[in-house]
C-alpha cells in the first residue's frame, strides 16, 4: 500500500458506531486489505447524509477512506451486502452481534487477516439465510478460535496425551483442549463435556461449512456448547462478552411467551 | 503557572464535559472570569436548577420540572389518548412537537436494545410501555425509534411485545429526505421507499 496516498479505496465490514461529535460517528471496520481499522464517517447523523444508509453495523461496504490526523475519514461509501434478512428478525440480528462483538474483542488495529474478513463475511451471509442461525455461530466460535491461534486440542487428552476415547470428557479453558475422565476429575476448572458435543467440535474443527452445515444441532447440545465455547473464550480474552446475556435475555422473552400460548 | 484553587477547579470541571479537553476548559474559564458577574451568576443558577428542577414524567418519562405531578403533554387532556409514540430520548419529542402535526402522546424509552453494547429489553423503559397499554385506552402504538441497525431491533421487539395485547403496532414510514438525490440513496432506504409509494392524487 502506497503510504503517501491521500484516499485509497477498500472493502469492509462495520462492526460498530458510536456517535462523535456533532453529527459525526466514529465507525470500527475490519477491512479486507488492513484488518480492523476505525474511521470517522462526517455528518451521517444528519437526515440529509448521503452515507448513512451506507454505513449501518454488518454493512459489507466499499469505502473510500482519506488519512486524517489521527484516524482516517470516510468520503465514499457504497454498499456491497446490506444483509437485509437478517435486520427483520431479532434471533438473528443478535447471533450477528455476538459475531461481530467476538471478532472485535479478539482483534486489535494490527493489520489484515483475509482469512478472519472471510469468515466474517460469510458467516453474516449464512446468517442471512441459513436455516439454523445457531449452527451459524458454533460453527464460527471453531473457526475464529483457529484463526486467532486458540485452536483447542480437541483429539488428544491434553494432561497425559492419551488418544481421546468416544466416552463423555472435560474440557479446560486454561489447558487448551480436552482432559480424559481421570484427568478431568482432578484438574480444577474443567468442564464436564458430553461425546455428542465434543463430536461436533471435531466435525467442525475438520471441515467446511459446506460439511458441517448439514449438522441437526438438538436445542440441549447447541446449548452445552453455546455455554463450554462462551466459556472457553471469556477465559482467552480475558473479559466477559456482553451480547450472549442480551441474546439469552431476548431468547427467553420469546420462548416464555410461546409456552404461555400453548 | 499555578493557578488560584477555584480557576483550576472550573477548569476540571469544565473538561469532563464531552468534546471539552483542557485548553477550551481554561478558555472558557477566563471568559467567565473576565466576563459581567451576571454572566457566572446565569450559569450558575442554570447549572444548579437543571438537577434540582428536572425529573422524569412518571408516565411517560419524558424530562419535566420537578414538582409536577405529569409532564405537560400528559396532563394536556386535548391531546388524543387512542396514539402513542414510542420514541428514543426525550430530544426526539421536541423534534417531533416542532412538526405540530402529532396530537397524540408520548413515550420515551430512554435508549436502544444493543446486544452488543450490552443493553436489553431491562435497560429501557420497556416494562412501563407495556404496562400503560394494557390498561386499554391505547388503540395504536407508533414506533418512532431511529431509523438504525438498534432502533429497528428495538421496534421489532416492541412489535412482538405489543401486538399480544390487541393493540394497532405502526412503525414510521422512511424514504428519501427533503432536498435528497435518488443518486445517492443507500439500496435499503431506496426500496422502502419504492415499497412505500403514495398515490398522488390524495
Amino acid at each position: 500500500m502506497p503510504a503517501r496516498e491521500r484516499s485509497f479505496k477498500v472493502e469492509a465490514i462495520v462492526l460498530r458506531h458510536s456517535d462523535w461529535g456533532e453529527a459525526d460517528r466514529l465507525l470500527s471496520l475490519y477491512t479486507q486489505s488492513m484488518g480492523k481499522v476505525r474511521a470517522i464517517a462526517k455528518g451521517v447523523r444528519k437526515l440529509q447524509s448521503r452515507k448513512a444508509g451506507h454505513l449501518e453495523p454488518f454493512t459489507r461496504v466499499n469505502l473510500l477512506l482519506a488519512r486524517g490526523r489521527d484516524m482516517f475519514i470516510i468520503t465514499q461509501a457504497e454498499t456491497l451486502d446490506a444483509h437485509q434478512p437478517l435486520r427483520e428478525n431479532l434471533e438473528r440480528l443478535g447471533y450477528a452481534a455476538y459475531i461481530v462483538e467476538l471478532l472485535d474483542q479478539f482483534t486489535f488495529e494490527e493489520g489484515e487477516n483475509i482469512n478472519l474478513y472471510r469468515l466474517l463475511a460469510e458467516s453474516l451471509g449464512r446468517l442471512d439465510t441459513f436455516p439454523d442461525p445457531a449452527l451459524v455461530v458454533r460453527y464460527y466460535e471453531v473457526r475464529i478460535l483457529d484463526l486467532l491461534g486458540f485452536r483447542p486440542q480437541l483429539f488428544r487428552c491434553v494432561s497425559c496425551q492419551a488418544e481421546v476415547k468416544p466416552e463423555d470428557q472435560y474440557l479446560s479453558a486454561e489447558m487448551g483442549g480436552v482432559l480424559c475422565p481421570r484427568c478431568g476429575a482432578i484438574i480444577p476448572g474443567a468442564q464436564p463435556i458430553s461425546m455428542t458435543a465434543l463430536k461436533y467440535l471435531r466435525h467442525f474443527q475438520r471441515s467446511s461449512f459446506q460439511e458441517a452445515g448439514r449438522v441437526r444441532l438438538s436445542p440441549g447440545i447447541n446449548k452445552e456448547m453455546e455455554m463450554l465455547v462462551e466459556n472457553y473464550l471469556t477465559y482467552h480474552l480475558e473479559r466477559g462478552l456482553k451480547s450472549p446475556a442480551v441474546i439469552r435475555r431476548l431468547r427467553n422473552t420469546f420462548q416464555g411467551e410461546t409456552s404461555s400460548k400453548d | 503557572m499555578i493557578l488560584p484553587e477555584p480557576i483550576q477547579n472550573l477548569i476540571n470541571a469544565l473538561s469532563r464535559l464531552p468534546g471539552i479537553g483542557p485548553k477550551t476548559a481554561s478558555r472558557l474559564t477566563f471568559f467567565i472570569l473576565h466576563a459581567p458577574d451576571e454572566v457566572a451568576e446565569n450559569l450558575a443558577k442554570a447549572l444548579h436548577d437543571i438537577k434540582r428542577e428536572t425529573t422524569y414524567c412518571p408516565i411517560c418519562f419524558n424530562i419535566t420540572s420537578s414538582g409536577r405531578e405529569q409532564c405537560e403533554i400528559c396532563a394536556n387532556t386535548e391531546r388524543d389518548e387512542a396514539y402513542l409514540c414510542v420514541v428514543e430520548e426525550p430530544l426526539d419529542v421536541l423534534a417531533l412537537e416542532r412538526t405540530g402535526g402529532f396530537q397524540g402522546r408520548y413515550h420515551v424509552l430512554h435508549g436502544v436494545l444493543s446486544p452488543i453494547e450490552g443493553v436489553g429489553p431491562d435497560n429501557l423503559r420497556i416494562k412501563e410501555l407495556l404496562a400503560r397499554v394494557r390498561q386499554g385506552l391505547i388503540k395504536e402504538v407508533i414506533l418512532a425509534t431511529n431509523p438504525s441497525m438498534e432502533g429497528d431491533a428495538t421496534a421489532m421487539y416492541l412489535r412482538q411485545q405489543l401486538e399480544p395485547l390487541g393493540v394497532q403496532v405502526t412503525r414510521l414510514a422512511r424514504g428519501l429526505p427533503v432536498g435528497g438525490d435518488l443518486e445517492y440513496a443507500d439500496p435499503n432506504t431506496l426500496l422502502r421507499a419504492l415499497m412505500g409509494r403514495q398515490d398522488m392524487g390524495d
